[in-house]
């Protein structure tokens, strides 16, 4: 998970009230199913930042346990208010691997771009498969925050092989467009 | 595994002659045990529906066999073909599953009536496969009165009452939404799990999850088969990036 993603999390849980770092930590913990493990210099990394940036700030110094309590101020309540309120923006990770290596197997000459779709969609839905066998075992248990997390990667995952479905539709009524380029 | 439940073995299916000839299957084999779902994907045009058909033996192969419960359907006379279709094989589709003017006990006991058994017993065993679906309590309801879910339910409970374990699913969730289709689909797989054995034809992959094997079809032919399911197992920092898009920034 990217450090904004953690820096946006803990700031939403000042939102709620004043916490400790510790309290912090295991209450973003908690909110998510156990499956973001945090450390503790991550957590006083990103308060740190937040509170250099003007998001929290850290009340009336260390008490007698060493503890600082954390407090959102105004400009962090306004950055959580709108975090709640805009979607993730996927450009901000143009770097996905899949999307680049088809690109470059249909742009390139001597590559196998059917073979290559194939083989994808065969290791996704694997994948898939897998997913699924979890998501029923996080059902019979009644772990709803791993079912949720779950669900959140089996819809990637299939959007994945809808897409190499597409692409391999596309070259089947369009074929070879490595062919066309090389005669360009 | 080797309590095979249905065989498809080299089938090919051609329609029409001549100009007009299309071959809808093109030596496709396929065989599914008791306790296992296999779903069919492919193009639209690939062949799914014809396989379907064939194995249910609704259509007959131009060459190839399938055999139900250790019987030849190529050998079969067209009433003895209807009588195992009746006696050992379930359908499921998008939509239209139902007899309308019929409850839903009635709906499941219908082809154990067709094939001879008394109507209490038929009643007795279609209320036990609607058990087996969650909905015993709508026995009495009439299709128009339940939600396209509940539906779904009982036409899983009437593909499996009494002898049958032959399931064969064509989209059974395309009118759902997702969180009910997921509903209906783990209703389907615990059926499965326990001894009946499925063929889900399916155009979402997140459906053809619920499979233990995927097969890809392709102008006729299984050009493709998923292999052994490993689930994932996710280090903190997998998850993240997974969560994260790929981008453990």
């Amino acid at each position: 998970m990217s450090a904004q993603a953690v820096r946006r999390g803990l700031l939403a849980l000042l939102a709620k009230e004043p916490m400790y770092g510790a309290r912090l930590r295991s209450e973003f913990e908690q909110a998510t199913g156990g499956t973001w493990p945090l450390n503790v210099g991550q957590v006083y990394t990103t308060l740190n930042r937040l509170e250099r940036d003007g998001l929290v700030v850290g009340g009336g110094g260390a008490d007698d346990e060493g503890r600082i309590l954390y407090a959102i101020t105004e400009a962090g309540h306004a950055e959580v208010d709108h975090w709640w309120s805009s979607p993730i923006d996927h450009a901000s990770d143009p770097r996905d691997e899949l999307a680049i290596k088809i690109a470059l197997a249909v742009t390139l000459p001597g590559v196998n771009a059917t073979g290559l779709l194939q083989a994808q969609r065969r290791s996704t839905l694997s994948h898939l498969q897998g997913l699924n066998r979890l998501k029923r075992r996080a059902s019979s248990e009644g772990d709803q925050a791993w079912q949720l997390v779950l669900d959140r990667l089996l819809f990637a995952a299939e959007a994945e092989v809808r897409w190499v479905d597409h692409v391999d539709a596309l070259l089947s009524v369009h074929p070879l467009p490595a062919a066309r380029k090389e005669s360009r | 595994m080797s309590d095979v439940v249905l065989e498809i073995a080299h089938v090919t299916h051609v329609h029409g002659t001549g100009a007009a000839e299309v071959r809808a299957l093109a030596g496709v084999s396929l065989t599914v045990h008791a306790g296992e779902l296999v779903a069919v994907m492919g193009p639209s045009g690939s062949g799914k529906s014809s396989l379907l058909a064939l194995a249910g033996g609704l259509d007959v192969p131009t060459s190839g066999d399938v055999v139900i419960e250790g019987r030849s359907l190529a050998r079969a006379s067209a009433r003895e073909r209807a009588a195992m279709r009746r006696r050992h094989v379930g359908y499921v589709f998008q939509d239209l599953n139902l007899v309308p003017s019929l409850t839903a006990a009635e709906n499941v006991a219908l082809p154990l009536e067709l094939d001879g058994v008394r109507t209490r017993d038929a009643r007795a065993q279609a209320v036990a496969a609607l058990e087996g679906v969650g909905i015993e309590g709508l026995a009495d309801r009439f299709p128009d009165d339940m939600s396209g879910g509940q539906q779904q339910r009982v036409a899983i409970a009437r593909a499996l009452v009494g002898p049958r374990r032959i399931l064969l699913a064509d989209e059974p969730t395309g009118a759902l939404d997702t969180a009910t289709g997921d509903v209906v689909l783990g209703v389907l797989r615990s059926r499965i799990d326990d001894g009946a054995a499925g063929v889900l034809v399916t155009h979402e992959p997140r459906h053809a999850a619920w499979a233990d094997r995927v097969v890809f079809l392709r102008d006729g032919m299984i050009v493709d088969e998923s292999g052994d399911v490993v689930e994932p197992v996710f280090t903190d920092q997998v998850l993240a990036a997974e969560l994260a898009g790929g981008d453990d920034a």
